[in-house]
């Protein structure tokens, strides 16, 4: 029940994100078919043209009907600026930055969870001061120039990374995604570490923690499903919402490190005045983090029966 | 199980020098008031301190010593040996597993559905659906019914219980304690039985030791340390356990507030306190003295006998007329649970009336009605005055004054911005309303971390008396103070007088303080009549039980 009202206020969020996208090509300056032009000279027959092939005289909503309609087929139009299709431009992008954000939400969790474990338990020691410090910096390097750091150090004064370019065979992706990833995930394992040293600091307070140790539970059980199992919770919000971020905003690194990402995309299709790959970007950007949502409200349901239940 | 010399010291001294024997069959009560340092006693002897603290002296079990031993070995006896049973039923369960799952974890290779079964019907519950629940589907009673189980299930020669039953309803915790009295005796293992109120502790246990300020003053019989206490300060808590039986006609508590361990460590830990005090008692620690078998006092003198308190003849009825509140068939649901079914009483001018209940009888949603914070589905709140807003004429005091009080803001601001609430002419100053509550002026400028359990009471006390509502409702205002503080807080209560509607779980304050009772269960007034002739004659079934369930005094 709880899965089913969650699904459906997820599709009316991306409908209304949808009329805003499309909204965009009304709206812009100039009307329609001069964005559509692409700012190129015409003349009063090709704007008929124009008009013409895309329906421009129809009232909004069977507008809005029609495009909606492609767009669930896959079809958002042809790009202004290269005249391929939006959809081919998409598919050819979105390997990179699905594989960056992947990469550094990877790296994320494995060094912010255990970091912050270790301080929570290590609380007011070297440790903790050690990592908290830490984290307080990487939080306030802003990962462009981060990306600038590990560029000249790693891949220019050291060599040991590729400068440039995504990379072909699987092997190769994971080289040069590696500066990237670390770029990226610094910071947003800085906010896991922090999340997780709270949560497992306000956990560590917890009467079934003692109880269980009181009955004589072994250590790995202990910690397990009672102290990982609970602390979780707070953590996979934050991961979820990192995730997304990833997906759909690491053009600073993107651009940092030469990859055509969706994020190096986005940058060049608002330059160009591209509407029609603008419009799918957003869309896509919305549908992403609302999926990523649903997800961590599915998660929540599967770990947490009181969710569960309470529906 | 041996305790001997306990010191328990964080950032001062917690736990000085107590000494303390359980054998197997025997309970053992450790009595003490908050901030004596009975439940750090308990974590040392299972070695679970929190962080922070350290331990010193000797837990022994079996003549095998633990103290400072590593938790690879603590871990050895814990649930075999030893278990630690807490609080709070809400807090110690796991959120994200079963009761049986809780049970299964803890019988350690041992574990199949009907076992668990077996276990869950050994603390009274028949039902092998539980075992599949999540502890927030299940109430007070049965988690804590759940917890026990858990903590038996390694079969434990001693149960450390911590105030097993303090977070729970009166006739729910007269059923746990009866629990775990009937699991001790049959199983034979001994119990150690932690509280803060010595009619539990007199109800269930065969000896009893008194904790005051970090060490133990008195021990001996359940009986005789009932009967003739021997350290004033045994004297002076039992002269503050209210009775339900009779109203007192003086409430007597104890004067000023317990010490730390470290302040009183060369002294006796009550000297200041007590009546008795010579010079002898400053100068240095009375031993703990025999007084005959298994009888001992930390006191020098002969313990001066409890002045008899008389009954007082019930306070003259105001007459009927004047009324300050009339509620009329009140109904409130939340979703498809019914909070209030049909409530109407009234209160006079200058009465006092009780509403009795337990947890989910409805009787805080009757007070967040009266005073306007939950909008009932239907019936009226009449209260004296239609026409001065709401706020002015009804004013409240919560359960726990360390968050009903604005812990940033100084006694003498909350004092007067909440009077600056009320009518200009008369207003009373921060001096006067702390004066009304008897707190010296100087506190004004104090903050609620500055303060003592009770004084904070007595400041939202004056809080709530500031703007002089017509009528005051108190919301279980003593249920989170200790005993000899209660008795203060009941008798300011007394004196402010005024109209008052008072909300409780417990018979025998309500005894000492009403006129009037209204006892409500499952959202419905089952019966209602002057307090003695309720308590002394009761005509329903709910209020007999809950009578039943009131420790007596031996």
């Amino acid at each position: 029940m709880a899965v089913v009202k969650r699904l459906c206020s997820a599709i009316l969020l991306l409908g209304v994100l949808s009329v805003l996208t499309y909204g965009l090509l009304a709206a812009a300056p100039g009307g329609p078919e001069h964005v559509l032009l692409g700012g190129r000279p015409s003349t009063p027959e090709t704007r008929a043209a124009i008009r013409e092939q895309y329906h421009l005289d129809d009232p909004f909503p069977v507008r809005y009907a029609r495009w909606l309609g492609d767009a669930v087929r896959g079809d958002f139009g042809t790009s202004i600026y290269s005249r391929e299709p939006v959809t081919a431009v998409l598919a050819e992008r979105l390997p990179v930055t699905a594989a960056l954000a992947g990469y550094a939400l990877t790296l994320t969790v494995v060094v912010g969870v255990p970091a912050g474990l270790a301080a929570a338990m290590r609380r007011g020691g070297a440790l903790d001061q050690g990592i908290t410090l830490t984290s307080l910096v990487a939080l306030s390097v802003p990962p462009f120039a981060l990306s600038i750091l590990l560029l000249y150090g790693f891949a220019v004064t050291l060599g040991w990374f590729p400068v440039f370019g995504a990379g072909d065979t699987p092997l190769e992706r994971l080289t040069h995604l590696t500066l990237p990833a670390i770029a990226l995930a610094t910071a947003q394992a800085a906010i896991v570490v922090r999340q997780m040293r709270a949560a497992a600091l306000d956990l560590a307070a917890q009467d079934f923690l003692t109880f269980a140790r009181a009955r004589g539970l072994p250590r790995r059980r202990v910690w397990i499903s009672y102290a990982l199992r609970n602390a979780a919770l707070p953590v996979l919000t934050v991961g979820g919402l990192l995730l997304a971020a990833n997906l759909t905003g690491s053009v600073f690194v993107e651009q940092a490190f030469g990859l055509h990402g969706l994020g190096a995309l986005l940058i060049g299709a608002v330059g160009q005045k591209d509407i029609p790959v603008v419009q799918a970007l957003v869309l896509l950007g919305g549908a992403i983090v609302i999926a990523v949502n649903l997800l961590i409200d599915l998660a929540y349901v599967a770990v947490d029966p009181r969710v569960r239940r309470r529906a | 199980m041996r305790i001997s010399a306990l010191r328990v010291a964080g950032a001062g001294l917690i736990v000085d020098g107590v000494d303390l024997e359980v054998s197997p069959g025997e309970t053992v009560g450790l009595v003490g008031e908050s901030g004596s340092g009975k439940s750090l006693t308990a974590r040392a002897a299972a070695g679970l301190l929190p962080k922070g603290l350290r331990a010193e002296g000797s837990v022994a079990f079996d003549g095998r010593e633990f103290l400072g031993a590593r938790e690879r070995r603590w871990r050895s006896v814990r649930g075999t040996r030893v278990s630690l049973l807490m609080q709070d039923p809400f807090a110690m369960l796991n959120p994200l597993r079963t009761a049986g799952a809780h049970i299964a974890e803890s019988l350690r290779g041992r574990e199949s559905r009907a076992e668990v079964a077996r276990r869950l019907a050994e603390v009274g519950i028949d039902d092998p659906r539980v075992a599949g629940r999540h502890p927030f589907q299940l109430s007070g009673g049965m988690r804590q019914r759940v917890a026990l189980a858990a903590a038996l299930a390694g079969d434990p020669e001693l149960l450390i219980a911590d105030e097993p039953t303090t977070a729970l309803d009166a006739t729910t915790q007269h059923d746990i304690l009866m629990l775990i009295k009937s699991v001790q005796a049959a199983r034979g293992m001994g119990v150690l039985l932690i509280t803060h109120d010595l009619r539990v502790a007199f109800e269930l246990c065969d000896r009893v030791a008194v904790m005051y300020a970090g060490r133990v003053v008195e021990q001996g019989p359940a009986a005789e340390l009932a009967k003739s206490p021997a350290h004033p300060y045994t004297a002076g808590l039992l002269a503050a356990v209210p009775a339900a039986d009779r109203r007192l006609a003086r409430l007597s508590g104890i004067r000023g507030s317990v010490p730390t361990a470290a302040q009183v460590a060369a002294t006796c830990a009550f000297a200041a306190r007590c009546d008795q005090a010579t010079h002898a008692c400053e100068e240095e620690r009375p031993p703990l003295r025999e007084l005959g078998p298994g009888r001992r006092t930390a006191c020098l003198h002969e313990v001066r006998p409890r002045p008899h308190v008389e009954e007082a003849t019930p306070p003259e009825r105001p007459a009927a007329g004047a009324e300050v509140l009339r509620v009329t068939d009140l109904r409130k649901r939340y979703g498809g649970h019914v909070a209030l079914g049909g409530v109407s009483l009234h209160v006079g001018r200058g009465e006092t009336v009780g509403v009795v209940g337990g947890s989910g009888s409805g009787k805080t949603t009757l007070a967040r009605c009266v005073l306007g914070l939950v909008a009932p589905d239907s019936g009226t709140v009449a209260l004296a005055d239609a026409v001065r807003p709401r706020h002015r004429l009804v004013q409240c005091v919560f359960q726990d004054p360390s968050t009903s009080l604005n812990p940033a803001m100084t006694v003498g601001a909350a004092l007067a911005e909440a009077a600056a609430q009320g009518p200009e002419e008369g207003r009373l100053g921060v001096r006067e309303l702390l004066e009304l509550v008897g707190l010296p002026a100087s506190y004004a400028g104090r903050r609620p971390a500055g303060l003592s359990g009770g004084e904070r009471q007595r400041v939202a006390i004056a809080r709530a008396l500031s703007v002089r509502p017509e009528l005051l409702i108190c919301d279980e205002p003593v249920a989170s103070l200790d005993v000899s503080v209660q008795a203060h807080v009941l008798e300011l209560l007394r004196e402010v007088g005024g109209s008052m509607l008072f909300i409780t779980h417990d018979l025998a304050v309500v005894r000492q303080l009403a006129d009037r009772l209204v006892v409500l269960s499952r959202g419905e007034v089952v019966e209602s009549g002057g307090t003695a002739e309720v308590l002394d004659s009761p005509a329903h079934d709910y209020t007999r039980r809950l009578l039943a369930s009131v420790p007596a005094i031996p």
